[in-house]
Formats: structure tokens, sequence, C-alpha cells
């Protein structure tokens, strides 16, 4: 392989494995300020309880999203120098943005929150957990703001090749931002509320029943019965925002080879990229045209118009099915445990075990969703400014298959430790007596 | 009003040339003493480990932080500049990575792993800090040279490793004689003795092989008034050196008297050996290849990138006043209370 290739695969490899860790710390800091705020008003222990038990995951969380976004942020000047050069003029300031604004927030009152419990007021305790939250969601504000620009370039002019900013207004409110935005934030939550419902349903089936256990459940899983149809409705919509600015990734995702009037949807092929056509194919007629323009006989494009210039069928079709079909699962299991914890306040074991097999869930809808999103922007880094092959860094192929194989061989070991420690400290939690200092 | 603010070109790069050297700067200042304490934590019992390591808990994450900013505004003002050291350093910098993912990991895992798995973590902590310090001093030696091929170059980059590793152990060392007490603090002193001299050994091979380095790049460095400024550092330093080893035999004193000031001293040992570098490639932003004024971002983004600074800097830095305060005394044990 050569070092377009090996870059590539290291980038996928290490952004996968850093955006494992923001999508839950996200959502979790609004999570524990939420339990930190009943505990202020109600003065349950209980609510203290969940609050110390998820700042702990909380802390490991962040550690692992910290080191793996300095990763990330080294791997610009690493491999990818040619993109800086290109449209660094419009990546630079948002990305400073997001280290300025967003990080240093981060870094310097999780201190306080993290270790300052009985050294600072209450209220300024309280303060940094919520500037903690507002800091994750701001970095996550900015980065998407760079990467939606990045799929639907606005507000910019090139000047011998080189991006310059014309209106900072319209690089921020690119057209695909909002629906990212939105999306990704629902992604969050939905994780985190699956993350923290597994992780509860599992103290609770290892005869854990303090109010703490049952409760959290309760809160976690309407959170997930609230969140999980409105994703589904985000994704629509980002969906239609997709077929007018990213036709080609449209066509990928529903391996369309040719241009149709009421298109149908396909449930299952196997997109055949030699021949053009789609092995196995179960379709559902007219119904893709129904969901991406709100027209039966709606017209979309197909592959063939975009002859060379459009992203592998293969990958996006399938990540864009595996995301929506848990997706799907989410809002039936959410919805089953909403009647049953929620409503009935009974813990059937079987309920709890789906939500226990469901802990990591929203990691692989959040992947694969990344991968459509990512996959589908090929051949363009940029999209019709700048090609991934001529933002590469000229390396010896050997160097990157080397870095290649030793990150690949920590983020192994380090996702093994990850969940060990989750489950372990969940066992820990079980044998804990609490009590407020 | 960006265009007007960046209509006069030349001073935006020179700004942002200063930030991030002040970063750097503060990275090796803060790091550099969690990661001596980190190198040091492999050398003691559990009990005291905890120790240590505690007396960097609150800290050691937002002192990383400074290393993303700085590497992070020399990305966004001189992109070209990160794409030549990074490229030219691809090796070395993934390295750096890897430990500092393990480091930044194994502060959590010590504590919230299965006991079984902790001394591991444990272990993954100290040689990670490291790795780390080794890489980082090493990545400087080359950059220093203008990432000249050669024996002697490489050597100088060897010995300048040394020199980092030798000066962060003993900034770890002091930081430990200031935060710690009775046994934990006069191990502290006899490592700072350690250290302070291996740091002289460092210094001297590192300068004997620098002579034998091509300096035709720093067409300056020789010139007149500059090589009394040149002389003058290296003269304070030794200077210091000496007084840092007089403090170091009479420490711990009753009542716990002047145990800052090996830290404060080893911090100005840091900075002026650290303006003497700059001092030596300026105006070079990579040394040989790059000038501060070659190759900047355009000037309405660095405008809006320095209003995003300006607000900033001047709350970080008064927060990391606020943290030490906060924080301020022998460290306790670490417990997320
Ligand atoms: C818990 C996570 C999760 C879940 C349950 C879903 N998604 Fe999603 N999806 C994401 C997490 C995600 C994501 C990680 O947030 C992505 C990647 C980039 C982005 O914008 O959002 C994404 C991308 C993404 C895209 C690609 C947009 C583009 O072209 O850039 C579409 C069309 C959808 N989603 C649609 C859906 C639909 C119809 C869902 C209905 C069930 C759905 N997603 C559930
Ligand atoms: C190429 C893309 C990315 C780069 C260069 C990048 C860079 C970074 C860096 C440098 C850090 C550590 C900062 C620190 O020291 O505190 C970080 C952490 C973080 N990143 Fe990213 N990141 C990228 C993608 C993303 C995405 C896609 C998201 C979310 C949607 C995200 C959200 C976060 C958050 C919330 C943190 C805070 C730490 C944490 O919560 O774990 N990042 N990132
Ligand atoms: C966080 C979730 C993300 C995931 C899982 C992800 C995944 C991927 C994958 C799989 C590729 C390789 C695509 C291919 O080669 O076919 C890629 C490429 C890339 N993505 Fe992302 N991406 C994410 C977010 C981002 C963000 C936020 C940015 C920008 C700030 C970004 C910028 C890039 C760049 C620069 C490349 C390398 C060049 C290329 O092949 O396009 N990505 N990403």
């Amino acid at each position: 392989m050569d070092e377009f290739a090996l870059s590539r695969i290291q980038f996928a490899v290490n952004i996968t494995f850093h955006i494992l860790f923001p999508t839950i710390t996200i959502a979790l800091g609004w999570l524990l300020l939420f339990f930190k705020i009943r505990f202020h008003t109600t003065r349950e222990s209980k609510w203290m309880e969940l609050y110390f038990f998820f700042t702990k995951i909380f802390a490991l969380t962040f550690s692992l999203g910290v080191v793996s976004g300095v990763t990330m942020s080294f791997q610009f000047g690493t491999n990818w120098p040619g993109y800086m050069n290109t449209v660094g003029n419009i990546a630079g300031p948002l990305l400073a943005y997001e280290v300025l604004t967003a990080f240093f927030l981060e870094a310097t009152f999780l201190g306080i929150m993290l270790y300052g419990f009985k050294k600072v007021p209450a209220w300024l305790h309280t303060l940094a957990t919520s500037l903690v939250a507002i800091g994750t969601t701001l970095s996550a504000f900015w980065i998407l703001v760079l990467n939606s620009w990045m799929h639907t370039p606005a507000g910019h002019i090139m000047i011998d090749g080189v991006a310059h900013v014309d209106n900072w207004m319209e690089v921020i409110l690119n057209p695909s931002m909002p629906y990212r935005l939105l999306h990704t934030l629902a992604s969050s939550g939905l994780t985190v509320a699956f993350l923290t419902a597994g992780l509860l349903a599992y103290r609770y089936l290892n005869n854990d029943r303090r109010l703490a256990v049952t409760s959290g459940l309760r809160v976690t899983i309407l959170a997930a019965v609230i969140l999980a149809p409105l994703q589904a409705f985000l994704g629509d919509l980002h969906g239609v925002n997709t077929r007018e600015h990213q036709p080609q990734k449209l066509a990928a995702m529903e391996a369309l080879w040719e241009s149709e009037n009421g298109a149908p949807m396909v449930l299952f092929a196997l997109p055949d990229e030699e021949a053009k056509e789609n092995k196995f194919e179960i379709a559902i007629p007219k119904l893709a045209s129904l969901i991406a323009t709100r027209d039966l006989n709606g017209h979309i494009r197909g592959l063939e118009e975009f002859e060379g210039n459009h992203p592998p069928v293969a990958p996006v079709f399938w990540s864009f099915r595996i995301m929506v079909g848990v997706g799907f699962l989410m809002i039936a299991v959410s919805f089953a445990a909403g009647y049953l914890v929620v409503l009935k306040r009974t813990y059937p074991k079987l309920t709890l075990k789906i939500l226990v097999a469901m802990t990591f869930s929203g990691w692989v809808a959040t992947i694969a969703g990344w991968y459509v999103t990512e996959i589908g922007r090929q051949p363009w880094l940029v999209q019709g400014i700048l090609l991934s092959k001529d933002a590469v860094a000229e390396l010896p192929p050997s160097h990157v298959g080397l870095t290649l194989f030793v990150y690949c061989a920590t983020y192994a070991t380090l996702l093994i430790a990850y969940i060990g420690a989750l489950y372990y400290l969940s066992k820990k939690e079980i044998s804990t007596q609490f009590q407020l200092a | 009003m960006f265009t007007e603010l960046s209509n006069n070109s030349n001073w935006l790069p020179y700004t942002f040339a200063f930030l991030i050297g002040l970063s750097m700067l503060l990275y090796a200042i803060l790091d550099g003493y969690d990661l001596g304490v980190g190198m040091l934590s492999q050398f003691v019992e559990d009990n005291e480990r905890e120790r240590m390591i505690a007396s960097i808990g609150p800290f050691w994450d937002a002192n990383e932080t400074w290393l993303v900013l700085g590497v992070g505004l020399l990305l966004v003002a001189f992109p070209a500049a990160h794409g030549i050291v990074l490229t030219s350093l691809y090796l070395p910098v993934a390295f750096m990575i890897i430990a500092l993912i393990f480091r930044g990991v194994s502060f959590d895992f010590r504590k919230k792993a299965p006991p079984k798995d902790r001394a591991t973590w444990n272990r993954a902590f100290s040689w990670s800090s490291l790795l780390i310090s080794l890489t980082q001093g090493y990545m400087l030696g080359r950059f220093i040279t203008g990432f000249q091929q050669g024996v002697y170059s490489e050597l100088f980059a060897i010995f300048f490793g040394f020199l980092v590793v030798a000066g962060y152990l003993l900034m770890g060392s002091c930081w430990l004689i200031l935060k710690t007490e009775n046994e934990l603090q006069k191990k502290a002193v006899s490592w700072a003795k350690k250290a302070l001299w291996s740091m002289v050994i460092g210094a001297i091979l590192s300068s004997l092989t620098a002579v034998f380095v091509d300096t035709r790049i720093y067409d300056r460095m020789f010139s007149f008034p500059e090589l009394t400024l040149l002389i003058a550092m290296p003269l304070a330093s030794m200077a210091l050196t000496l007084i840092m080893h007089f403090i170091l035999g009479v420490l711990p004193l009753e009542g716990d008297r002047l145990s800052w000031m090996p830290f404060a001293i080893s911090v100005f040992i840091f900075i002026l050996g650290f303006t003497g570098l700059v001092y030596s490639f300026y105006p070079y932003i990579v040394p040989g290849h790059l000038k501060i004024t070659d190759g900047a971002s355009a000037g309405e983004s660095l405008a809006v990138i320095l209003i995003g600074t300006a607000i900033v800097f001047p709350f970080l830095i008064g927060y990391t006043f606020l943290a030490y305060r906060i924080f301020n005394g022998k460290a306790q044990d670490l417990t997320y209370n």
C-alpha cells in the first residue's frame, strides 16, 4: 500500500477512536449537571450517588477523549499538510476557537469539578460542572462547523488555489451545519442514555437495588424515549439536506445506480461497483423518493450522473443501514423499557438484560453514521475544493505503516481497558456504602 | 474591521510567534515538573507514590493543554511551518503521541482499573513520562539544527534529549520539595541534587557536539552585541546552578523555610535556557527553513484568531493562578470527594 492509502486508514482509525469518547462526554456532562441540580432542589442523596458514580466514568472518558484529540491535532501536520495549506484560512480560526473557547474551559474547570467538591463553595462547584458541560458542547460545535464546511463549503473565495474567508457568517452557518450539529448532539445524548441505562441495569441485575439505581434507570430510559424518535426525525431532515447538497452521497447511501423518478428504498443488496448494479436486491418501491423528496414520484439522481466522482458505494450503503437499523432498535427498546420501567415501575429481568446488551449500541450507530458522512465525501477532502489525494504528505510508506500498527495496538489495549474499567467501577459501586461527607 | 486590523501586515505573524513561544515555555515549565514527578514515581513505594501523584493531580491535565495550544497556534498561524516540522519529525512525534496517550490514561486507570492491573498502569505512567521527555528533547535538538542529517546532529539531538530529561527531573524533584514533607521531601532533595548535575553534564555534552554541527544557518549568532547576551545567559544559569547546589545542601530547614526556593530557581533556569534558544534562531520560525514572515496564514484569518486568543489568554492565566491557590499547600491524598 502507498502512503496515501495508509494515511487514510490511519486517519480513520484515529478519528474513530477519538469520537468514541467525546460522544460520551458531551452529553454526560449535562446529565451530571442534571443530577447535581436535582440534588440541590430535593436534597435526596441518591442524586449525589449518581453524580459521583458517573463522575468517575466521566473523568476516565474525558481523559481518553483528550489524549486521542491531541493525536488528531498532530495528524493534520504529520499526514495531511495539504489540508491546512489550502483551506487553513478557514480551518485555522475554527480549530483555534475550538481549542481556545472550549478546551480550556474544560481543562481548567474540570479540575475543580473532579477534585474540588470539598474545597470550593457549592455554587462554584455547580458552576464548574455547568462550564464543563458547556465547554464540551462548544468544542463539538466548532469542530462540527468545520466538518460541515468541508461537506458544504460556503462563504469563501478562492485566490491562487487557496481559500480565503469572504463572510464568516456564511462559513459558520453553512448549509449542512444545523442538521449535522443537531443530529450529532442527539446521537451523543442517545449514546449516553443507553450507556448509563446499561450500566445501571447491570448493577440492578447484580442485586444493587438502591434508590440511586432505580431512579437513575428511570431518568436515563426516559431520556432515550425522548431522544430516539427525535433522532430519526433529525436524521430524516439531514438526509433531505444531503440530497440537495451532496446528491452523489445520497445515491451511494441508497445504492441507486440510475437516476429515477419514484426511486425504490433498497432494504438489502450487495452493491457491485464493477457491474454498476445491485445483486440480491430487496426493495420497497418509491419509498426512497418519498423520504428524500416528500413526493412518491420525486426525482433522485443516480450514481451514473457522477461517474468517477462518487464515493465507494458498498461501505456507504452498509454503514447507513447499520446506523438506521440501530436507530430503530433503539426506538423499540426505549419504548418497551419506558412502558415497563418508567410508567409501571417494574424491573423485568429480560428488559434489563437487553439494556445491558445495548450498553454500547450508541457507539455502533455513531461510528456507522460518521462513515456514511466521511466516506460519502470521497474522493473529496473538501467538497469541490480539495481532493484527498492532493493533501497527503509524502512520507516513507514504511513509517506510516509502522505508526499505524502502533496506533492500532494502542487503541485495542485501551478499548479493552476502558470497558473493563467501566464494569469494574460498576461492580465496586455495588458494594460501596454511600455517605455524603 | 478585520481587513483594517490586518492591513499592516507584519505585526500579526510576530505576535503569533510570540504567543507560540510563550505557550511552549509555559508548557515546558508546567508539564516539565509533572513529567519529572512521573519519572520519579517509579523509585518509591506505593504510599509515597500516591502522595507524589496527588501533588500533580489537579494540574497535569491543564498543564498539557499548553502543548495543544502551542502546536495548535503553530498549525493555524503558520501551517507551512507546522507541516515541515511534523513531517520531518514524523516518527518521534508519533512515539511522543503514543506516550502522551498512555500517560494521560494511566493517570485514570491506575485508580479505576481492577487492582491486579494497577501495578502495570503505574509502570506505564512513569515509563511514558520518560519517553515523552526524551522525545521532546530529541525533537527540540533536531529542530535547533534545522533537521540536518549527519552523525553530529543526531548525537546533538540525543544529548539534548538527555538534557531535557534531566531538566524535567530537576523541576519534578523541586516541585516535590515544595509539595511534600518528611521522608519523601528528603528523597526529593537528593533526587534534585542528582538531576542538577546530570543537567550540567547534558549541557556540556550537547554544547561540545554543537561545535561540530554546521551552524551556517545562524547568520547572526556570533556577531558582536548578541554575543555578550549569549554569554551572559549561560553565565547566569551557572550562577543559578551554584545557588541551587548550595540551597539543596541545607534543605529541609526548620519550619519548611525556603522549600519554595529550588522550584523557583529551576523555573528561572528554564526561562533563561528557553530565551537563549529562541534568541539564537530568531527571526526563523523553523531554523534554516522558514522565517516568521514567510508562510503565515492570511491576515484576516490571523486577526480573527487573535481576537479569540486575546479574550481567552488572560482568562487562562488568571485561572491558572486561581487553581494553584485553591490547591496550594502540601499535597493530600487524591480522592474524588
Ligand atoms: C446514536 C447515534 C445515531 C443514531 C441512532 C442515528 N444516527 Fe444518523 N448519524 C449519526 C449518529 C446516529 C452521527 C454520528 O451523528 C452522524 C455522522 C455525522 C453526522 O452528521 O451525524 C450521522 C449521520 C447521518 C446521515 C449522513 C448525513 C450526511 O450526509 O452527512 C444521515 C442521512 C443520517 N445520519 C440519518 C439517520 C437516520 C434516518 C436515523 C434514524 C434512525 C439515524 N441517522 C440514527
Ligand atoms: C479532525 C477532527 C478533530 C480534531 C483535530 C480534534 C481535536 C481535539 C483535541 C486536540 C482535543 C483535546 C483538547 C484538550 O486538550 O482538552 C479534543 C477533545 C475533544 N473533542 Fe475532538 N477533535 C476532532 C474531532 C472531534 C469531533 C468530531 C467531536 C464531536 C463531535 C469532537 C469533540 C471533542 C470534545 C467534546 C473533546 C473534549 C474532550 C472529551 O470530551 O473527551 N472532536 N479534540
Ligand atoms: C468523528 C467522527 C469521524 C469519523 C468516524 C470519521 C471517519 C473518517 C473516515 C472513515 C475517513 C476515511 C474515508 C475514506 O478514506 O474513504 C475520514 C477521512 C477524513 N476525515 Fe473524517 N471522520 C470523522 C470526523 C471528521 C471531522 C470532524 C473532520 C474535520 C475536522 C474530519 C476530517 C477528515 C479528514 C481530513 C480526512 C482525511 C482525508 C480523507 O480521506 O478524506 N473527519 N474520516
